[in-house]
């Protein structure tokens, strides 16, 4: 949220998002190079948080509103996959009615629209209130879709559901873990193209202003909640394609991907990345979930060491590694 | 006569045992400046408050143009041509002055539902915005407006206000907290923009007030206890015991 508006400028973001689609395209290569296959699935790993961390930030990031319900989006969208493939596996119909698929074409924009539609819901009860109240509901109903899949029996309950049958895009097997990978780069490019015109459309205006002076903004003659709502939904939406992707590539999900703390890790990676570009919190799911995996190589009280590293970024870098980036930059070219 | 722009009826405001707007009666008329004077905790940004519409009175009316809008939220009076520019300076500050202004434009030429294209390059939003800028004298347009000068935000307010293309400026003390060659500045600003538009405005230079004013009305405890054209204000012994006379 902490910006400096002078040097923001369009061009210099999409520069810096063809350059991070770049490197995470090369990830592939480089995990041949040195025969570690391990690599690719931990670059997915990363390319689908990065998708909802940037789905959370445009609401975070540009519209001030801190949510703790971004993990169950995010869980909707997987259990949206998993449940047309379970009810496409035994041949049942989900409510009676619908038949399932294994199809990604149907179940990604279906994921889409499900938690967009549940975070346009729940938007309109939560955006009603602001600062800690909107945090508390927020938190609250992430816990109510938490349990909602808990107890939801038929689909696996606290175990989760195992996706039995191979998934397809387009007819195409879309599970290979090249295609796969790449399949999800290409949805975190589109991604990023998308927010980043929407922040700077008339519709981003209306929702970075919104966070930075309500007062103000009604009084040039715009409520704001409308354009919050509609941002919260389409945020929504992202979160879900990204859990959708999650679900596809381990071929599982269980509610615990929608626990709170979920939702609080979206929020480090959002403010360890940086709020104040949209590609920010790419570089902070990279910097999280690599950290994870290799601090929790080290140690069992990894977290320890994780929760210091953060402190020190958080108060050492107040925009996020962002900050670290134009260091950088800056000494580069006073050189 | 012709019909008042902006009617007041019996207008009252209270904050617990507090009563900062007390049965007032006020109207404006078109192409009129109203200034509102009085001393502190008089009620004047309680009133301002309450015709923008971010107070809502306990009781009484308000009219603007004939149209009650008492019960207006804020946001439907700012398209009816209710202008404000704040006590305390309220702007975006992570936006450029010229966005600034640009969002006062994009806010009445209908809904912002338009996610794809650069609004920071739509002339349509940033020709008003520029020329709002000019008309204020505000230079360098790109700089945000977290870094330019007290009086240049204030200047800025002014900018957002005009590029509403507003029928009414409510403008609640433009002067604040600037230096006495700004100050001057903003007053001879005013000066010429009240050829065009109907203004109330509170202040508490009393130079500004009586050089710009048409008719003043003089606020105390929430009740107009004097209104007419300056001169008579001036001479009014009952105004200059209340408040002139402490000065």
């Amino acid at each position: 949220m902490a910006s400096s508006p002078a040097s923001y400028r369009p061009s210099s973001d999409m520069m810096a998002i063809t350059v991070i689609v770049a490197v995470l395209a090369a990830v592939p290569v480089v995990a041949s190079l040195v025969g570690d296959p391990f690599l690719v699935k931990i670059a997915t790993r990363v390319v689908v948080f990065a998708i909802a961390a940037v789905a959370l930030n445009l609401v975070l990031g540009f519209g001030g509103l801190v949510s703790l319900m971004h993990a169950g989006l995010f869980g909707i969208g997987g259990y949206v996959v998993a449940i047309l493939a379970f009810h496409a596996d035994d041949s049942s119909r989900l409510f009676d009615l619908f038949p399932g698929t294994t199809e990604l074409s149907i179940g990604l924009p279906l994921a889409m629209l499900v938690a967009g539609a549940a975070a346009a819901v729940m938007g309109l009860v939560s955006l009603r209130t602001s600062g800690v109240y909107f945090i508390m509901i927020t938190l609250a109903f992430n816990q109510m879709l938490y349990y909602f899949f808990v107890a939801l029996q038929q689909y696996g309950g606290e175990d989760g559901l195992q996706i039995m049958s191979d998934l397809t895009l387009f007819g195409h097997a879309a599970i290979g873990r090249m295609s796969f990978y790449y399949g999800c780069l290409v949805a975190l490019a589109l991604v990023l193209v998308v927010v980043q015109r929407l922040i700077n459309s008339r519709f981003g205006m209306v929702l970075r202003a919104s966070s930075q002076n309500e007062r103000r903004l009604t009084a040039i003659g715009i409520a704001p909640l409308r354009y919050r709502l509609t941002a919260f939904a389409l945020s929504g939406a992202i979160a879900g394609l990204a859990g959708a992707l999650l679900a596809a590539g381990q071929q599982f999900i269980s509610p615990a991907e929608m626990s709170w703390v979920r939702s609080g890790d979206l929020v480090v990676m959002c403010v360890l990345g940086g709020m104040a570009r949209v590609w920010g919190p790419v570089l902070g799911a990279a910097v999280f979930l690599v950290l994870e995996i290799v601090l929790s190589g080290w140690s069992t009280h990894w977290q320890l060491a994780f929760g210091l590293l953060i402190i020190l970024v958080v108060v050492s870098l107040r925009g996020g590694l962002i900050d670290l980036l134009h260091l950088v930059g800056r000494r580069g070219a006073s050189r | 006569m012709t019909a008042p722009l902006l009617e007041v009826k019996q207008l009252v405001k209270r904050f617990g045992g507090l009563v900062a707007t007390d049965h007032l009666d006020l109207d404006v008329r078109p192409g009129e400046t109203l200034a509102l004077i009085g001393p502190n905790g008089a009620g004047k940004t309680s009133l301002i408050a309450q015709l923008q519409g971010d107070l809502t009175p306990d009781a009484g009316a308000i009219y603007f143009s004939g149209v009650e809008i008492t019960r207006r939220p804020a946001h439907g009076r700012a398209l009816m041509g209710l202008a404000r520019s704040f006590q305390i300076t309220s702007v975006f500050p992570e936006l450029s002055l010229v966005q600034n202004v640009a969002l006062a434009v994009q806010a009445r030429l209908g809904h912002s539902f338009r996610f794809w294209r650069d609004a920071s390059s739509d002339s349509r939003l940033t020709g008003p915005a520029r020329e709002a800028l000019e008309i204020v004298g505000l230079s360098y347009p790109s700089r945000p407006a977290s870094d330019v000068s007290h009086g240049e935000r204030r200047q800025l307010e002014l900018a957002m206000a005009l590029a509403m293309q507003p029928r009414l400026l409510l403008l609640d003390e433009p002067m604040a907290g600037m230096g006495r060659e700004d100050g001057v500045r903003m007053t001879r600003l005013l000066n010429e923009l009240k050829r065009d538009y109907a203004m109330m405005l509170v202040e508490h230079d009393m130079n500004a007030v009586f050089a710009l004013a048409d008719r003043v009305t003089v606020l105390v405890a929430g009740k107009a206890i004097a209104t007419g054209r300056p001169d008579e204000i001036r001479a009014d012994p009952q105004v200059r015991a209340a408040y002139l006379g402490q000065k």
